[in-house]
């Protein structure tokens, strides 16, 4: 595949789904069409200040902890504490998963065990503390909470059986 | 006024002070933010870069997955998710949960408006954990890239042990929320 598509799959695919079924709708009916994108602004204008915040958020994070750094910490880890530990960076880090494979295979490379990288992958995508609140304001307290923490031990639990496996 | 109405106009005014207050709290965070930067000037580019970063893939997607999301509140009538992702869809409902989680679609914060649309349209809980669980962590371009870095055992075994421990995810979260709030649920399902 292109570097060019695989940067922009996610981009193609999204936005051709929406036109589509925005050319189907309007075909269909005019006045629910309206609707449609009615619902569609409030929406936007209600997740927008969050997904702001969060982005603001995250250009601190990786800005003051470039990937080198974090390559560098988690690299050191060892043992079922370093599990513990990479766990919790990656629950707290906001990677993009395209830069935080081959960050992944560079700390494997250097001799990082499997069980840390696994926790770091998992917890990276599974567990957000920096979305917290949009997850909270959409989902409520209790969902937010039961999915993160349940998400961080399942992580931990699968990097263990794939460092026993691999 | 009948009293509904009353309950109506008074969510309204709830929902529209929320959102002053949100808009507030995001000028501050853009004010403390910039202040921020003043003091570090030396971190400011790094920081811009990323921000402006996530920026650009916001506004190529976000537009989209509102579109979306608004077609999806007129146009998916309510028995469909029901008869899809709600109470008795089983193992259909979980395959359905995982496969929509899994489209290249951005991310994770993107999913919970989206979740919060497919909870309100009748979809079970546990399915809902899971689909944004497999949005989270089983984006079908993403895998490709984890192939090729992690190669393929360290990939399949990952996603296999995923997508086993979200489904029991979901189904624990949906038993824990059941027990504490079971009230709570039925008024909303009367809703």
């Amino acid at each position: 595949m292109s570097e060019f598509l695989k940067s922009y799959l996610t981009v193609i695919v999204i936005n051709f789904i929406a036109l589509a079924w925005l050319i189907y709708s309007v075909i269909k009916n005019k006045k629910k069409t309206g609707e449609s994108l009615k619902a569609a602004l409030k929406v936007f204008i209600k997740t927008l200040p969050m997904i702001i915040i969060i982005i603001i958020f995250i250009g601190f994070l990786l800005g003051f902890l470039p990937p080198d750094m974090i390559s560098r910490v988690v690299g050191e880890q060892a043992g079922i504490l370093g599990v513990f530990v990479t766990a919790v960076l990656g629950s707290v880090l906001f990677i993009p998963a395209l830069i935080s494979f081959p960050l992944a295979a560079s700390l494997l490379d250097g001799g990082a065990s499997v069980m840390s990288v696994a926790a770091f992958i998992t917890t990276l995508t599974m567990v957000g503390v920096v979305t917290l609140p949009l997850e909270i304001k959409e989902m409520g307290k209790k969902m937010t909470i039961l999915r993160n923490v349940f998400s961080f031990v399942f992580a931990i639990i699968i990097a263990i059986i794939m460092g026993v496996i691999l | 006024m009948k009293p509904g109405e009353a309950n109506k106009s008074n969510e309204k005014i709830k929902q529209r002070k929320s959102l002053i207050r949100d808009y507030i709290i995001m000028g501050a965070v853009i004010v403390l933010a910039a202040s921020a930067l003043f003091i570090f000037p030396d971190k400011s580019n790094a920081v811009l870069n990323v921000s402006k970063n996530y920026f650009i893939e916001l506004i190529m997607i976000l537009p989209a997955i509102m579109v979306i999301i608004g077609l999806f509140s007129v146009w998916v009538p309510k028995e469909t998710v029901v008869k899809y992702l709600g109470k008795t869809s089983g193992i259909k409902g979980i395959i359905i949960a995982i496969a929509l989680g899994m489209l290249p679609t951005g991310p994770l914060y993107i999913a919970f408006p989206m979740a919060a649309a497919l909870l309100k349209k009748g979809a079970k809980i546990s399915n809902i954990v899971i689909f944004i669980s497999a949005w989270a962590c089983i984006k079908l371009p993403q895998e490709l890239v984890e192939i090729q870095f992690l190669g393929i055992q360290f990939t399949l075994l990952r996603l296999g042990l995923t997508v086993i421990f979200i489904i029991i995810m979901g189904i624990m979260i949906e038993k824990t929320i059941g027990f504490t709030d079971r009230k709570k649920i039925q008024v909303d399902e009367n809703y």
